[in-house]
Formats: C-alpha cells, structure tokens, sequence
C-alpha cells in the first residue's frame, strides 16, 4: 500500500510538471460569425481572440473581446455592439471547456486530429452549455485548432426586433480558426 | 513501537500523496487564461454619443464612418398653430436633402439643399480630439465644421450691381462634446455664422452663438434629444428668436428616425441660427422628422477581397 502511494504521488508529481510544460497558447485567432437570411448577410471577423489548451487535462479556453469584430457595414457594426451584444456592458465572450479525447491528440507529430469538445460559452452576460466537434491539424510544427458551430440568439437573451426579423437569423454561424504556439513561462 | 512508526510513515505519505492531488487539483481550477497575463490596456474611442450625425437640426459630435455614404432627409411641417385649415401645419413642408460621406472615420464632409431659400450648403467636418476610454485617453470630443451656404433666391432687386459673392454666406463651428455615460450626452456649439450681404446697414455681418445639444437614452432603441442655440443679445433684429427643438430618436433596428418639435425651419447652420423667428410661446412651432440611408460606397480593409 505505502509503495503503491509513494509511486502515484510521484506521478502526480510529475504529472504536474507535464501539466506546466503542456500548454499550447494563441492571441491573434480568427473568430467569425455569420447571419444568414435572404434579405441580408451579416458576417463580422474577428482576429485578436485569444486562448490557452492544457494538453494534460484537456481543458481549454476562448476569449473574444466583442469590440474586436470587425464589419462590412458600419451601421451594421453599430447595431451590433449597441442593440445585441451590448458589448459596453458585456466586453467578453468566453468559452471554458475540456477536449474529451484530447489523450487522442499527438502535438508533436502531423496529422488531423478531429475532437470533440464541450463547456460553457459566456455570452451577452448569459451562461449556456455548448458542445462540440473540431480538428486540430498539426504540420511541421504549425499546430492550427479549428471549429465551427451553430449558437441561438434567444438562448444568450439577444433579442431580434420584430422589424428585422426577415433580416437577421436566429441561428448564427461561428468559425474559430486559431494557430497555437507552445506556451513558455 | 514499531507500529507507532509505520503509522508515522504512512501518514507521511498518505498526507504527501493528498497534498500532491490537491496540487493537481488547484492546477486544474486555475484561470487558463489568466496565464497570458494582463490584457493591454487598450485605448478605445467612444462611440455612439448620439445615435445620428444631427442632434435635431444641429451637427452632433457623431459622424458617418470611412467609405459611408449618408442620405438624409430632414423634412419639416409647418406651424401647429395654423389650424385644421393648415391641417396644423401638415400642408407645407419645408425640406432638406443632402448627402454625408465619411472619406475617414474623422473626415466628413456633405452637401444639401434647403427648399428654404433655395439654399445649397457645402461643408466639412473634422474630429480633431476623439474622446477615448483607457489609459491617457481624452475624456473629451472636439469636432470643427466650416461650411458655406449659397442663397439660390432670384435678386430681390435685379437693378443693382448684384455679385455672386452677396449670395453666399459662411459658418464656422466647434463642437466640444462628451458622452458621460451610456444614458447621456451633451455638446457645446460656439458657432459663428458669417453674412456676406445683409438686409440693412444696421444689421451685423457676423452673429455669434452658443449651441447647446444633449440626449437622454431612454431605452435601447428610443432617446430624447434636444438643441438650443443662443444667439448673442443684439445682434438680429428683434423678430428674430432663438431655435429650441425637442425630439425623439427611435431605432427601428435598420434605421433611426427622428421626430421632433421645433421653432425653426432651418435645416443649415445659417437659417437656423440666423432665420428663426418661431416662437414656442405662441405657438410658432413646427412638427418634423429626419430620416436617413446610409450606402456603404468602400468596404472596410478586411473586407475588400469578399
């Protein structure tokens, strides 16, 4: 038994060195969202989120400062930071979350690795599970993480003016596109 | 006691062990994010002070952004106490039409065309302070505008030597405006109009004012603004007054409408600040609304390849 202790302590121990070494970072990811609508396209592009993965656990991060996205239209950037996101009040999106077969992914070697991955996404001051699926493809070095999902507005309370209703979906697309560098203190 | 010490020990280790997975555990809870450190403080501009580049009648501090194309439509009744005859002032209509482009996002200039005089005004905007949040930002707007309005108006006396010159008129603004909070806004507007040819000898070339603009947001999409511009006593003659509006901006979600109550009919710097002659006492007051359509003529940089 105290053998037994001893010996799992010390991977514990060693784990959390792992732990210290095993991170991956970005803060120029491209974030995109996308309305789509037969009366209007509303696309924004952001590139300035930044994000950390914990190789060891799996767990990882998304912040997308809201005033960062950047539009076709300035009225339409208008309306986006005063009428729905409010981002004066709510600056940052943040997602938190663990890549479930993250053991499954090799950092240093290439290949396409697809994920799944699920947390919550802190939007609009409201907090709502997301789950989901992405890829990680790792070439010469060059770790790139990518996904794409669907968010509902009236799920983080973002609400469409009956008025633009034809206008702007419900259903609004996000792309994530980031490229990780290892991480060093 | 040999028990006594294979106890020790093993709580020794039974304690390093919990000790190494409470480690492990508080590693796992931390902020992942926390570890890039301290976002920069980043400076940012405030925006969306008013919801339109006019308060009413008046330049706001707001402008169109880079590559945007504003037409604008200020329309105004005529005086409420006409009557049912005058259907309280629906029957005529004054109007404004006029063009805004953003050629950067401190850059503005327009034309328009008063259908009072017959007027065309040309003018440039230029945001010289942009107020900013963050560190070492300026808590503060400062905006000039100078512009020129041409009176299209036949000669009232073909007789005379008339030059082209006698038509026009000038005007030079400073607006110096602050959004103090997500609820209000207010600006000043020294202003000072100049007339290249006035009725009579008595009247004075060059008339000072002091404007004074504010907006109250109410809720997301409905604001109360209001505009006054105090002329310097003894400049125009006595019929003249003062032109007071009181409106509501409404935000349809596309497009923002602005409906309002006035005392003057003009639409540029000149016949507002110069040709009001309204009073809201008796009732001189017209019913009005500003409209806009903005076309965006050259897309943002990252968008340029779509």
């Amino acid at each position: 038994m105290k053998k037994y202790l001893v010996v799992l302590s010390i991977l514990f121990a060693v784990s959390i060195h792992a732990n210290a070494q095993d991170r991956y970072f970005t803060r120029n990811g491209k974030v995109t969202f996308l309305s789509d609508t037969p009366m209007e396209k509303i696309d924004a592009v952001n590139s300035q989120a930044t994000s950390v993965i914990d190789v060891s656990s799996g767990n990882f991060e998304f912040s997308v400062l809201m005033k960062a996205f950047e539009f076709e239209k300035a009225l339409m950037m208008e309306h986006f930071h005063e009428n729905y996101v409010e981002s004066d009040k709510y600056p940052k999106s943040v997602f938190k979350g663990t890549i479930e077969n993250i053991s499954s992914v090799d950092f240093n070697k290439d290949g396409v690795y697809p994920v799944k991955f699920k947390g919550t996404l802190l939007l609009h001051g409201v907090t709502k599970d997301l789950n989901g699926q992405g890829v990680f493809t790792v070439k010469a070095g060059k770790i790139n993480g990518s996904s794409n999902f669907v968010i509902q507005l009236s799920d983080y309370k973002i609400e469409i003016p009956s008025l633009v209703k034809e206008k702007v979906s419900n259903d609004v697309k996000i792309t994530v596109d980031a490229i990780y560098a290892k991480f060093q203190k | 006691m040999p028990f006594m010490r294979s106890f020790k020990s093993k709580s020794v280790v039974f304690f390093f062990f919990l000790f190494s997975l409470l480690s492990a555990k508080s590693f796992a809870q931390d902020d992942l994010l926390s570890l890039l450190g301290d976002e920069p403080n980043k400076k940012e501009f405030v925006k969306n002070a008013f919801k339109a580049t006019r308060v009413i009648s008046a330049q706001s501090m707001e402008q169109v952004a880079a590559g945007v194309l504003d037409f604008r439509i200020l329309h105004r009744f005529g005086r409420v106490n006409g009557g049912s005859r005058e259907a309280y002032g629906l029957d005529q209509a004054t109007i404004r039409l006029g063009l805004d482009y953003g050629i950067s996002n401190r850059v503005m200039v327009g034309i328009g065309r008063s259908s009072n005089k017959k007027e065309i005004d040309v003018y440039a905007k230029y945001r010289m302070i942009w107020q900013g949040k963050g560190k070492g930002s300026i808590p503060f707007s400062l905006i000039f505008i100078s512009g020129v309005v041409k009176d299209g108006l036949e000669w009232s006396n073909p007789e005379r030597n008339n030059y082209y010159t006698s038509r026009l008129a000038f005007y030079q603004q400073a607006i110096l405006g602050r959004k103090f909070s997500d609820v209000f806004s207010l600006q000043l507007m020294p202003t000072l109009v100049h007339r290249n040819i006035v009725k009579t000898t008595d009247d004075l070339h060059d008339i000072y004012s002091m404007g004074v603009g504010g907006r109250i947001k109410l809720t997301r999409r409905l604001a109360l603004t209001a505009e006054y511009f105090y002329n310097l006593p003894d400049q125009l003659s006595a019929t003249n007054t003062n032109p007071l509006s009181i409106g509501i901006d409404i935000e349809t979600g596309g497009h923002v409408f602005q409906l309002h109550f006035t005392n003057a009919l003009g639409m540029n710097e000149r016949s507002l600040i110069t040709d009001t002659n309204g009073s809201w006492e008796k009732g001189d007051i017209h019913f009005g609304f500003n409209i806009s359509r903005v076309f965006t003529l050259s897309k943002p940089k990252s968008f340029k390849n779509k």
